[in-house]
């Protein structure tokens, strides 16, 4: 090992059944470097990730680590925290319950005659915060405060633990951009005491924002390891799917397909509303829109959707669905009226984790079809395989259960789920979070054909680029209210920052 | 060589490997102990034997544990009111049918009596814990407490019998057919269970909304209703069960029926390799757990261990099949024959 290296992983192979997940991957981490760990769904980010920190097993190869003169296996992820590498996941593993100081020292509580030493854990807890420059109340139980500030919690805590490799995987994806901001200056802090931050995100920008390294995967083999400033945005996508970048690059829809606007109205909400989640709103949707939801985190951008669908049930104002009045009492009175939602939250709401494949795309028609007509087995495997297909989903067989599948495909396969209803209105809430940009751009060009075959499509992403790339109108939201509306032209970021921000009125 | 290796790779992927591994362990054991253990003879026209025993004995068991599963399966948490539930629709039944050398009442009336009495057990506990939201065992604890209590109620905390001989034949047999009348029972609610499962969306319905409830309700499904039914139906097993249970002794003593069955019903589910933390789910290894239970206690009397002792002996031999099942032992299994069956290939590769 070099003198600056803390960590190298040499020659690191993997299989799953029947699969190469890692082949002979190299990788380096130097101290006092923010790594970021790039590569499509699939190309082994997660698996190099397990296999460092002893989630999973691997086959050959060796894991060197500054300061220990062995090569080391770590067996558990308590083993590779005592080897100095601790890793902070998106979803949190903390306690809500147990104040912030009580996460920190929990399993290591500084105790005074066997009990716990309530003073100094606070005092402590209190000083470890200062120095990353977190203001909080220590001794507030953690559900009191933002995932954001639980993230810098849990962060707080791996570097207290053992601070010699700090793992980082996709923190960033719930979180707003003042959010993001102060948790890169928190990593920005613990680059320069001297920690090595391996960094896994799929937002591009934010690997150049705050990144000095790249390692770039693909299909379980490493591509290259880069300096940030010698990779330019468009070359690190053209590697990271190993194809030339301009087939991702316009996705643009023949704006506003001249339609006579008010014959085509699809969805006509007036004054729905749902108290205590969000005021009431009039929305009319016209078949072969596109509309885009904006608004900050919090402002009310799901709730929109989900009011309209009925996830909540909305107490005020009235439905029209093709001029029809409708009642929505549960999801299903929607699903019967021409609706498919996609929730924002895929693992939550989305999959439903160990039915297989199948199950999960034909769940929705099998539940609008009603209990007793139950798609024969020969049909369910028809319409299954015919979506794989279309929809180029990567899963072994059409029978493992959809958890083994990466999150882009879990993605495909709930899209396929409401594609297979064939519905007049789709809400998509978010559908591209978490999802590599290979397939981000196969679900963006699948909603403007969508749109181009006339239906109506509503569109929220936390991504404004995104929205402005293939919306044809923006609804803005700002505190649980709908504050504005854009139409083609004047969807511009600029416009959109605007009446997010208030004042002007556009 | 080959395709013997690839036929034990696929049959011990299969789900219910273990559990009817278990099952034969059992069995294998009586064997040695008990050479007669498998002769099955007619006597006065009906079949005897361990084998016969066992069957008949299970029934009871069985059809708790159908009810149990899909319970389980719905919704993460189980009903623990079938035995006193059990009691109850028993003591309706004899109460309804007195204690005289006539029935009150027609025999098939006060069977849909008390069979209805068990489904109004179960629109409580499903009310409780579907629309109330109150935890499963909370919910199913309150009827574990009451139902003897109103059993008692009903049956003015005497035990009652009942005269006529025809009484008996849900519980034992019919004149002229040698196989038990619970047996027939059981096969016939399995056989519809599994019917209706497979006929209908409702087996994927359940597993979907034990998985992830959230979800199935974004996709229309009615997971209220769906958890509602399990209780109910489990409740009308319960029921059942019940009627056989006080048949078998023209009988009811509102204290001892069912007692303790709930926990039978639970530990059937579990060995059947049924997750209790509820989504997917295999009726036919519950039905498989439930005869392992029931060939165990009829081991073990005949080994001649006294009624006193059986809890014991029993409590090991669960422990052991439990164990065997565990997540930690299947993975230890998994990698012993990884080691096995593809070491060979693995070391090439990596050389």
């Amino acid at each position: 090992m070099k003198d600056n290296e803390i960590l190298t992983m040499r020659h690191i192979s993997k299989n799953f059944i029947g699969v190469k997940a890692l082949n002979n991957v190299d990788f380096t981490l130097r101290a006092g470097e923010i790594h970021a760990l790039m590569g499509e769904n699939g190309a082994g980010k997660s698996t190099l990730i397990k296999v460092l920190t002893g989630a999973e097993e691997f086959e050959s190869g060796e894991i060197r680590i500054a300061g220990i003169d062995h090569p080391i296996i770590n067996r558990s992820p308590e083993e590779a925290q005592l080897n100095g590498i601790s890793t902070v996941y998106q979803e949190i593993n903390l306690c809500p319950n147990l104040s912030v100081a009580e996460n920190l020292f929990i399993g290591r509580e500084p105790k005074k005659n066997g009990f716990i030493d309530w003073k100094t854990m606070n005092k402590k807890a209190k000083e470890a915060f200062d120095a990353l420059d977190i203001n909080i109340d220590v001794t507030l139980t953690l559900d009191n405060y933002s995932v954001a500030i639980q993230q810098m919690v849990a962060i707080a805590r791996a570097v207290d633990i053992s601070s010699k490799v700090l793992i980082l995987d996709e923190p960033t994806s719930s979180l707003d951009d003042s959010e993001v901001e102060k948790l890169f200056s928190i990593m920005r802090k613990l680059r320069d005491r001297g920690l090595g931050i391996i960094f896994v995100t799929h937002f591009i920008e934010q690997v150049y924002a705050i990144c000095d390294r790249i390692t770039v995967l693909r299909n379980g083999e490493l591509v290259g390891e880069y300096e940030v400033e010698n990779l330019p945005r468009l070359q690190l996508v053209a590697k990271m799917l190993g194809k030339d970048f301009d087939e991702l690059s316009e996705i643009k829809r023949e704006n506003s397909t001249v339609m006579d606007k008010d014959s085509n109205i699809l969805v006509d909400a007036k004054g729905l509303g749902c108290s205590g989640i969000i005021k009431p709103f009039d929305l009319k949707i016209n078949s072969g829109d596109i509309l885009g939801i904006s608004g900050l985190l919090g402002s009310g951008r799901s709730e929109l959707a989900r009011t309209i669908y009925g996830a909540y049930k909305p107490d005020k104002g009235s439905l029209q669905i093709s001029g029809n009045k409708l009642n929505v009492r549960a999801p299903i009175d929607a699903m019967k009226a021409g609706m498919a939602f996609l929730p924002e939250d895929r693992k939550e709401e989305g999959v439903i984790s160990d039915l297989s494949v199948r199950e999960n795309i034909i769940i929705a028609l099998q539940s609008k079809r009603g209990i007793f007509r139950l798609l024969s087995k020969k049909e369910q495997e028809e319409l299954t395989d015919r979506f794989i297909e279309i929809l180029n989903i990567k899963a072994a067989d059409r029978e493992v259960p959809v958890k083994q599948l990466s999150g882009g495909n879990q993605q495909k396969v709930i899209i396929a789920r409401w594609l297979l209803t064939n519905p007049d209105f789709f809400i998509l809430d978010e559908p591209t979070r978490g999802i590599d940009v290979g397939t981000k751009s196969e679900i963006q060009r699948m909603i403007v054909d969508l749109a181009e075959q006339g239906k109506a499509v509503i569109f929220i992403s936390s991504e404004v680029e995104e929205m402005l790339r293939i919306c044809n109108r923006m609804v803005i939201m700002r505190d649980t209210s709908k504050v504005g509306e854009l139409k083609d032209d004047e969807i511009t970021q600029e416009n959109i920052m605007k009446s997010i921000a208030g004042g002007t009125a556009v | 060589m080959k395709s013997l290796i690839s036929v034990i790779k696929r049959v011990t992927k299969y789900q219910l490997f273990l559990p009817v591994i278990c099952l034969f362990l059992v069995l294998i054991i009586n064997l040695i102990q008990t050479p007669s253990f498998f002769h099955i003879t007619m006597k006065n026209g009906v079949f005897y034997g361990y084998i016969i025993d066992i069957l008949n004995r299970s029934s009871g068991l069985i059809i708790m544990a159908i009810g149990m599963t899909l319970v389980v399966a719905s919704s993460g948490g189980a009903d623990i009111s079938v035995g006193a539930v059990s009691a109850l629709s028993g003591a309706v039944c004899v109460a309804a049918l007195g204690t005289d050398e006539v029935y009150k009442m027609p025999y098939f009336a006060s069977i849909l009596l008390a069979l209805a009495v068990g489904l109004l057990c179960g629109i409580f506990n499903g009310f409780l814990v579907s629309f109330m939201k109150v935890q499963p065992m909370v919910a199913t604890l309150i009827l574990f407490t009451a139902g003897r209590g109103i059993a008692q109620l009903v049956t003015g905390s005497f035990i009652l019998y009942v005269k006529p001989k025809n009484f008996e034949y849900l519980g034992s047999f019919i004149p002229g057919v040698p196989i038990p009348t619970p047996c027939f029972i059981a096969a016939f609610l399995a056989f519809f269970t599994w019917l209706v499962l497979k006929k209908t969306a409702l087996g994927m319905y359940i597993q979907s909304v034990g998985i992830n409830l959230k979800a199935s309700r974004l996709v229309g499904l009615n997971s209220r209703m769906i958890i509602f039914f399990t209780y109910v139906f489990c409740a009308f097993c319960a029921a059942g069960a019940g009627l056989i249970s006080v048949s078998r002794t023209a009988s009811i003593d509102a204290n001892n029926v069912g007692l303790n069955t709930e926990l039978d019903a639970i530990l059937a589910v579990a060995i059947g390799g049924n997750s209790l933390a509820g989504g997917k789910f295999s009726l036919a290894g519950s039905i498989i757990g439930a005869i392992t239970i029931q060939a165990l206690t009829t081991t073990l009397y005949a080994m001649h261990v006294s009624a006193d002792q059986l809890p014991l002996y029993k409590a090991i031999v669960v422990v052991i099949i439990v164990a065997l099942q565990s997540p930690v032992i299947i993975k230890l299994f998994r990698s012993i024959k990884s080691r096995l069956f593809q070491g060979g290939l693995v070391k090439e590769a990596v050389k």
